[in-house]
């Protein structure tokens, strides 16, 4: 379990996530909606152990978190952040000599469910194969926790649906949990467990996704609609 | 290719849903096998926690037999199977009856309809 308690950041003088307390149980799948700016993509680092929270605390396993836990926790930045002139099995070469969970032949078996060639560089990859290399890396590792921050943006429908099935094929839902913020809330609805909705930096709406179905009749894309209005009032 | 799912319902009640069609159409058949938890997971491009849930409710149903290291599998009672298709039929009635009381209309109008319907088949 990963534990957040009244965290907040900043960015000098600029206050990004202001007194959160959240928790991320095994065994789940949680997405993080919120505008643009909401503070998802700080979250997701401090979850990481990138950043460190400046104020209030996270623990995982009921330990401190600090960056000795990255080997607990496998993050998939936003941005491409690799050697465009690796192929994706250098990539993965990369990523055995970094980390010690980190499984060739899992990497391997990802890539050829998502149909990349690995050994094309991947500056010559479209988009799409690039984000499904990352993600073939990522599930690569061996963690019990799968932090991805924006994995289907800007992807087209087929990627997504791909990527989407990459995430239930490969991880073990008893053991392991992913936490993902998108904006592709309408696909990726049906693998979450929990929905946490961010807006300026605070948690305004955490809920289950089939109790949010069951209880108000609205789908998730309509509900993190109206909370977010709700707020605004 | 995954399921599209409606906005106003559970995920796991839709999924029950098109399970209990299939079995009242004959394409699950008694005795069948049914794909795994993860399986079907990954067919309908599901949450597991979600499958889980289903498999559960159809078990709760009796409409599904889960064996010991064989898997689930399509019950073999005739009757749960019957029981099952006279409750969808008095459901989908009821779910008719509710939209055209929605708007307005009376049974009577309808029912000639489907009459008028019926002899022009």
């Amino acid at each position: 379990m990963i534990q957040l308690q009244h965290v907040s950041f900043n960015y000098q003088r600029q206050e990004v996530l202001t007194d959160i307390s959240l928790s991320f149980p095994l065994g789940q799948t949680i997405g993080i909606a919120g505008e643009n700016g909401s503070g998802k993509s700080t979250l997701l680092k401090i979850i990481a152990g990138i950043q460190r929270p400046r104020k209030g605390t996270i623990s995982i396993h009921q330990e401190s978190l600090s960056r000795i836990h990255s080997t607990d926790i496998a993050y998939l930045p936003d941005t491409d952040l690799f050697y465009s002139f690796y192929t994706t099995k250098e990539l993965f070469a990369f990523y055995a000599s970094q980390f010690q969970d980190f499984s060739l032949q899992k990497a391997l078996e990802v890539a050829s469910f998502l149909e990349v060639d690995v050994h094309v560089k991947l500056k010559k990859l479209s988009k799409g194969n690039r984000g499904r290399a990352k993600m073939a890396a990522t599930l690569g590792r061996n963690t019990s926790y799968y932090v991805m921050d924006e994995p289907f943006s800007g992807l087209d429908p087929i990627v997504r649906e791909s990527l989407i099935k990459g995430l239930i094929r490969f991880t073990n839902v008893d053991e392991q949990s992913i936490i993902l913020s998108t904006h592709e809330l309408h696909e990726v609805e049906p693998i979450l467990d929990q929905l946490i909705v961010l807006k300026e930096g605070r948690v305004i709406a955490q809920d289950e996704l089939e109790t949010i179905r069951f209880e108000t009749n609205q789908d998730a894309v309509s509900w993190m609609k109206n909370v977010t209005k709700e707020k605004v009032k | 290719m995954t399921q599209d799912f409606t906005r106003d319902k559970p995920i796991y009640s839709q999924l029950v849903d098109i399970i209990c069609g299939d079995i009242l159409k004959g394409k699950l058949q008694p005795g069948d096998k049914m794909l795994s938890v993860r399986e079907y997971s990954l067919e309908v491009g599901v949450n597991v926690n979600t499958v889980q849930r289903v498999y559960k409710e159809l078990e709760s149903m009796e409409l599904t037999e889960t064996k010991r290291g064989q898997g689930t599998f399509i019950t073999i009672d005739e009757e749960r199977i019957l029981h099952l298709r006279e409750n969808m039929k008095v459901k989908l009635v009821d779910q008719f009856l509710q939209s055209i009381a929605a708007f307005g209309f009376s049974k009577e109008e309808i029912v000639q309809i489907l009459q008028r319907k019926e002899e022009t088949k």
